[in-house]
């Protein structure tokens, strides 16, 4: 299977703090690959490397065998890479519908017309209609970003994500601040993503990590101290030392 | 839609445009073009000139809107591509009355039409150029960079002796348009209001094109328009060259009126000004700054008649205004029964 | 030698806008406000400067009367007005401050008139010394370098080596992460506020017997003080230094050069007009390279 996303050597210094230490990844195309570790680990600087928010001081990301570690943000978003924040970055005096029809119509280009209205465009508002239909916020299509909820707003990131089209998918804590049930919910809706897209999450939450992850990576201090499926992590004495401080959850 | 039936679908149509904000733009713009009637059966001929200076510096005003208003950019330079306009059409006319070519290339022309095309033109060019430099940045430093522009622009100006300097440069006459006659005042003043009435639809078709789309979501949220694969630079220069334009445009209209053009249009001081337009009248509304030209020129015209020292008193409601409120004026208007933005 | 003198007026110049931007970077770099009435500042030093000398003769009451009526404006200002501006956004504090610009200039056209004000060189500083065998050159000019020098040192010193220049260091970059560490922000803001009021007093006061002493004094230089900022990039004040002798450097050796060199490319009103306009503008071209090599300034980050 080829690799969608492979880190090699990725290193960030801040000063005397080295956030990202010599990582090396490899993200097989159509699997969820989870990223976990304790606070402040350096999981968002590495999310940050990869999405082009921060400059790697040395190292490759390849997406789909094409180097793009010296890529703007917005140009790695072009050749397939797409994100969620953790805290959500919307459009906020925007309707829900307006936002994903918006991705949709700078995915098909010819987004440099002066003249057309830009809301009468049947075959972006269809698209965007249907991808909030499928992370579940078709009722909430009309509604301002700032009147809905915070869940329906991670479930918006993921919807516009979508609407890029990507071929990988970096999710960034995505069950933050949601409620059980909400959770379930993205859970279900990730787990119906799998396989379409390739997917790296980020995420604390171990419940959503071990029912969907393929593969887990373990970062500690910027480190990666263990890259195993879900069975190979669990047992993993190093990992629960680092987590766990040696007793149960 | 083929289950309503046609009288239904015609009554839906006409109610989608007949909205009571239509209404209002409506019967506000027969007040504009009843005006200078109304103002002969009064006898207040002045008002004329008045109002067509409001009109001149709503076009800038506008103009200005679709960067600061919509685009979110902040700058402080505006007055320069004013200036420029003013100046192209003033140097093309000296060009013409002493039959000598600009730069001992191109030919003077007193043709109001080919010396607004170049005022605007050239104002385009002029936005590319500040434009293309200054959007490297963004936040305070673009502030500073396009306000330290301007000022370039000014002191170049000042020292060309030969168009005037800092004494400026007179026309004795407006430039001409076939089968008009420019030099009537009420005519110029329908002049104007069809400028500004163009450039206004124009504003107001960007706004709501997939350019204006991707411009606002610049505004509300560059990170997330970057996550979407928006590369903001190009959009960004794109409405800056536009707002030059339409900045050119205002000057050559004031360049005629006036017969008089100066560095003083391009001071940053009148940058200033057209900001206080834009934020007074209400920012990214369409409206917003035809209100803001009519209340500042109208405060000025009033202030300066009542004392020289107009501008302490000016400073004093700007700083008023903008401690104490927070959305202009067109928040208020459509506040108004029966408006909605 | 020409060129030697050239080369110490341009320090000189440069001196001056480095007490202007010092004031702006800093205050933008711990506050986050960018203040369009700094060159308000300047003007109040000077004119401040100018009456005290007037009235009293000593040179000494005039340097002190300027700069502590400015740095009381400023204070005054960030009191009434600019402690309001720091949650706003950036067009509320340029909208806010320039508006203050024109309450403070149109105040002082109303107290002292439109006429420039002429203040005569103190007279233990007039007169030239000859630095080298050919080099003559005015003691107060000499003075106003040494001067500007020894603020820089001492910024430097305070920037560096005390605990608020820490607080500035660590406000220049991380601004929110200073206030969430519950520094006493408030006393910390007024306090740099003055500092930079001081400074643009200062500047005012040295700069009052070389150019004259007018309403609109403070623009001019205002926006020389930004482009410097730009230069060397915002919140650095090592940056100012740097961008500061760099700009008046560049600056006064066009005007003094540039003349020459036209002259010998076509003839003269044409000449001089044009090398008039290029050097009023070479400050900003300057600027302009800068902004396509580095954007952010060529020191930014190095307070």
């Amino acid at each position: 299977m080829t690799a969608m996303l492979e880190l090699r050597g990725l290193t960030k210094r801040f000063g005397g703090l080295t956030a990202t230490d010599n990582v090396s990844l490899s993200v097989a195309a159509g699997s969820l690959h989870a990223l976990i570790g304790p606070n402040g680990a350096g999981k968002t600087t590495l999310i940050k490397q990869v999405a082009g928010d921060l400059r790697q001081d040395t190292g490759r990301i390849q997406l789909g065998g094409t180097e793009i570690g010296d890529l703007p943000a917005w140009e790695r978003v072009r050749r397939g890479l797409a994100r969620t924040f953790q805290i959500t970055q919307l459009l906020p005096q925007y309707t829900a519908l307006d936002n994903v029809a918006l991705a949709v119509q700078v995915r098909q280009g010819h987004s440099f017309r002066f003249f057309a209205d830009a809301r009468r465009n049947p075959d972006a508002r269809e698209q965007a209609g249907q991808y909030l239909q499928d992370v579940g916020l078709a009722s909430r299509a009309s509604s301002l970003v700032s009147e809905i909820g915070h869940g329906e707003c991670k479930q918006l990131e993921l919807a516009i994500a979508l609407a890029t089209r990507p071929s990988l998918l970096l999710l960034d804590e995505p069950m933050a601040g949601l409620s059980p049930l909400e959770s379930q919910e993205m859970i279900d809706l990730l787990a119906r993503l799998k396989g379409s897209v390739t997917i790296v999450l980020v995420e604390h939450d171990m419940d959503a990590v071990f029912a969907l992850a393929d593969r887990i990576s373990v970062l500690v201090y910027g480190r990666v101290v263990a890259t195993g499926d879900s069975d190979e992590i669990r047992a993993n004495e190093e990992v629960r030392v680092a987590y766990l401080g040696g007793g149960d959850d | 839609m083929t289950s309503d039936s046609l009288e239904t679908r015609i009554a839906k149509r006409m109610s989608s445009i007949l909205t009571p904000r239509s209404g209002t733009m409506l019967v506000g713009g027969a007040m504009l073009a009843a005006l200078p009637a109304l103002v002969a059966a009064f006898n207040v001929p002045s008002v004329v000139g008045l109002a067509t200076q409001i009109l001149i510096y709503a076009i800038a005003a506008m103009s200005l809107n679709l960067v600061l208003g919509y685009g979110g950019m902040i700058t402080f330079g505006h007055a320069a591509f004013f200036g420029l306009g003013g100046y192209t059409v003033g140097i093309l006319y000296q060009h013409s009355a002493d039959s000598s070519a600009f730069l001992g290339l191109i030919a003077g022309t007193d043709s109001l039409v080919v010396a607004v095309a170049a005022a605007m033109l050239v104002g385009a060019i002029g936005a590319a150029v500040i434009g293309g430099l200054s959007l490297r940045t963004s936040g305070v430093p673009f502030i500073m960079i396009t306000l330290a522009f301007a000022q370039m622009v000014f002191f170049l100006f000042v020292s060309l002796k030969a168009y005037g300097g800092d004494d400026g440069l007179m026309m004795r006459r407006r430039d001409v348009l076939p089968f008009f006659n420019a030099r009537d005042d009420t005519n110029y003043y329908y002049l104007c209001l069809g400028a500004a009435a163009c450039w206004f639809a124009l504003t107001a078709c960007i706004v709501r094109s997939r350019f204006g789309f991707v411009l606002a979501g610049l505004r509300q949220n560059e990170r997330r328009m970057a996550a979407v694969g928006v590369a903001p630079y190009r959009y960004r220069l794109a409405a800056f060259i536009i707002a030059g334009a339409g900045a050119g445009l205002a000057g050559a209209l004031m360049a005629n009126y006036l017969r008089f053009v100066s560095p003083d249009m391009m001071h940053w001081t009148k940058s200033g000004e057209l900001m206080m337009m834009v934020i007074l009248g209400g920012a990214s509304t369409l409206i917003g700054p035809l209100l803001g030209a009519a209340v500042m020129v109208l405060l000025e015209t009033l202030l300066a008649a009542q004392t020289e020292n107009w501008q302490f008193y000016l400073g004093c409601i700007l700083l008023a205004i903008v401690m104490l409120t927070r959305k202009g004026l067109a928040a208020l208007f459509s506040r108004l029964p029966g408006i909605r933005s | 030698m020409i060129v030697l003198e050239q080369i110490l007026n341009g320090v000189q110049f440069g001196v001056t806008l480095f007490l202007m931007s010092a004031g702006l970077t800093l205050i933008f770099g711990i506050m986050g406000v960018i203040n369009l009435a700094h060159g308000s500042l300047y003007m109040i030093g000077a004119y401040a400067a100018a009456l005290v000398a007037a009235h009293t003769g000593s040179v000494g009451l005039a340097l002190l009367g300027g700069i502590a009526t400015a740095a009381v404006g400023g204070i005054a200002i960030e009191f009434i007005v600019v402690r309001r501006l720091y949650e706003r956004d950036h067009l509320d504090q340029v909208l806010a401050t320039f508006a203050l610009t024109l309450i403070i200039n149109q105040g002082a056209s109303m107290l002292f008139g439109r006429q420039p004000l002429f203040v005569s060189m103190p007279a233990a500083l007039s007169g030239s010394v000859t630095l080298l065998p050919g080099l003559i050159y005015p003691v107060y000019r000499l003075a106003v370098i040494v001067l500007g020098l020894s603020v820089a040192a001492g910024l430097f010193l305070l920037i560096h080596y005390t605990r608020v220049g820490m607080l500035v260091r660590a406000g220049a970059t991380h601004r929110q992460m200073v206030r969430a560490l519950g520094v006493r922000v408030g006393r910390l803001y007024t306090m740099v506020f003055g500092l930079g009021a001081l400074l643009a007093g200062l500047a005012g006061v040295v700069a009052g017997p070389i150019t004259s002493v007018q309403v609109g004094m403070g623009e001019q230089i205002l926006i020389l003080a930004f482009v410097v900022v730009v230069i060397g990039g915002l919140g650095s004040v090592r940056g100012a230094l740097f961008g500061a002798l760099a700009a008046g450097l560049v600056d006064t050796m066009s005007r003094a050069f540039l003349p020459m060199l036209f002259r010998r490319l076509m003839d003269g009103p044409n000449a001089d007009a044009l090398a008039s306009g290029m050097s009023s503008i070479s400050i900003y071209l300057l600027m302009a390279l800068v902004l396509l090599a580095r954007p952010q300034g060529l020191l930014a980050g190095k307070p």
